[in-house]
């Protein structure tokens, strides 16, 4: 049978019969695939940039929304995210060890290195988890303006943040959550924030220390504040209060940004979730011994590649979400 | 399955012993170069976020720039490109490169008409 299909064509490389890519199928399709959710990817990257050309003046600076480390409070920007990063790389260092114990059959190095991907994915996979936590819960709450803009809180005197909690007054009012259990089954209302747009806006009035910081970034590239006078004017405007986020809107700025957060990061946790769940296939196979058996490891390869895959989408991810 | 590796990165400039040792060496670079980004990025020098280049800042542009460096090195050494033959590694690469390209090109320009739509048109956005 060989020789038929061979014949002829022995010096052609595209003739068939060998592999003129040097490399073999599954790893091909293994690339074919990397390629397209590459594609993927640059689509949602792509679409992030053009929303944010589009509001280029108004788009939240990353720095102030990403501010919060595990265990400590305070401010530090960036921190956390670069620990993820690491993590991430350093995960990929192990997966390739793998690989490179792999081809030199040695069974238990493969297993150990295997193993401390697979425990780096899970701790980034759970760093992510509590960073769209802290996300959603939000840190200093916001009004909403009629025309969907955000407005934020700063004090006078020291140029820091104000949260809504700590100048919003307290007033007496009759509005309470309303919950399945108490009116029909089938309604229920948003729930109520933790204070209501007139206990903030008496708040602001009575405490001159409070300014009103808008969306728009000036050329220092920070926010723009207001002034007294613009402030209490400003604060007509308001319809809403705005705690943390959802996907209608956020309290950091443009509704669009927490909509991209979490599909771009959210598409890509759940590439590292499934990257997880590979690995642990792949690692118990390991350590069952088919491979051994197979007389070599290029499934670890193969896994390695998309693990690698996911480690290059984070670090775009990484530069265009939370440095640019 | 490439089992002989290229030992050498930074076009032959560093040469490493074995290939597990060229692992460790790739992610050391790949640390400092994160290191740097993550120092600027809180650090934010004037010199850099004032001035302007194709009408992005200096210092985004030193990001994209690191950040293909980063990738660069994770393709090529990670996932061993760089032993492939050139026929699948051009393949693997061009391919979205050009896609991506053109596909940045268009959203970036339309979305900056797009920007100037609602700042210079007379419909009132910010209320």
């Amino acid at each position: 049978m060989d020789s038929t299909i061979t014949t002829g064509t022995e010096e052609n490389v595209w003739g068939g019969g060998n592999q003129p890519l040097g490399a073999s199928y599954g790893k091909l399709m293994m690339w074919f695939f990397l390629v397209s959710d590459a594609l993927t990817f640059s689509g949602f990257l792509a679409a992030y940039g053009f929303s944010r050309f589009k509001f280029i003046e108004t788009w939240p600076i990353a720095d102030e929304v990403f501010t919060h480390v595990p265990f400590f409070h305070g401010n530090y920007p960036m921190y956390y995210v670069a620990f993820m990063t690491f993590i991430l790389i350093m995960s990929s260092v192990t997966m390739v060890l793998a690989v490179d114990a792999g081809h030199k059959l040695q069974k238990t190095k493969v297993i150990w290195f295997m193993f401390l991907t697979i425990i780096g994915g899970a701790i980034f996979v759970g760093s992510q988890a509590w960073e769209w936590a802290t996300f959603i819960k939000g840190d200093f709450g916001a009004l909403e303006t009629k025309g969907g803009r955000i407005l934020q809180f700063v004090s006078a005197d020291s140029g820091e943040r104000l949260a809504i909690r700590d100048f919003a007054e307290t007033l007496p009012s009759e509005r309470v959550d309303h919950e399945k259990k108490n009116g029909i089954w089938y309604y229920q209302g948003e729930s109520l924030p933790s204070y209501s747009l007139n206990e903030i806006v008496e708040g602001v009035k009575s405490d001159s220390n409070v300014l009103i910081r808008t969306e728009l970034i000036n050329e220092d590239g920070h926010k723009t504040v207001l002034t007294r006078d613009e402030t209490l004017k400003k604060l007509n405007d308001a319809t809403l209060v705005v705690e943390g986020a959802n996907l209608v809107r956020n309290e950091y700025g443009s509704r669009l940004f927490a909509d991209f957060f979490f599909f771009i990061t959210g598409f890509h946790g759940f590439h590292v979730f499934s990257g997880v769940i590979i690995n642990c296939i792949i690692f118990f196979n390991v350590i069952l011994g088919t491979y051994e058996r197979r007389g070599h490891y290029e499934m670890v390869e193969k896994v390695g590649l998309y693990w690698h895959f996911v480690d290059l989408v984070w670090v775009f991810v990484f530069t265009f979400f939370y440095l640019v | 399955m490439a089992h002989e590796h290229k030992l050498e990165i930074f076009r032959g400039l560093l040469k490493f012993k074995s290939n597990t040792q060229k692992i460790w060496g790739v992610l050391i670079f790949l640390t400092l170069v994160t290191v740097v980004e993550v120092g600027l990025g809180i650090a934010k020098p004037e010199a850099l976020t004032h001035s302007y280049f194709l009408g992005m800042k200096v210092l985004n542009w030193i990001f994209i720039i690191l950040t293909l460096v980063k990738a660069y090195y994770i393709a090529w050494d990670f996932m061993h490109l760089r032993d492939e033959k050139s026929s699948l590694r051009r393949a693997i690469v061009w391919t979205p490169i050009f896609l991506v390209a053109y596909l940045i090109f268009i959203l970036l320009f339309e979305a900056d008409y797009i920007y100037h739509v609602y700042t210079d048109g007379f419909v009132k956005w910010n209320f």
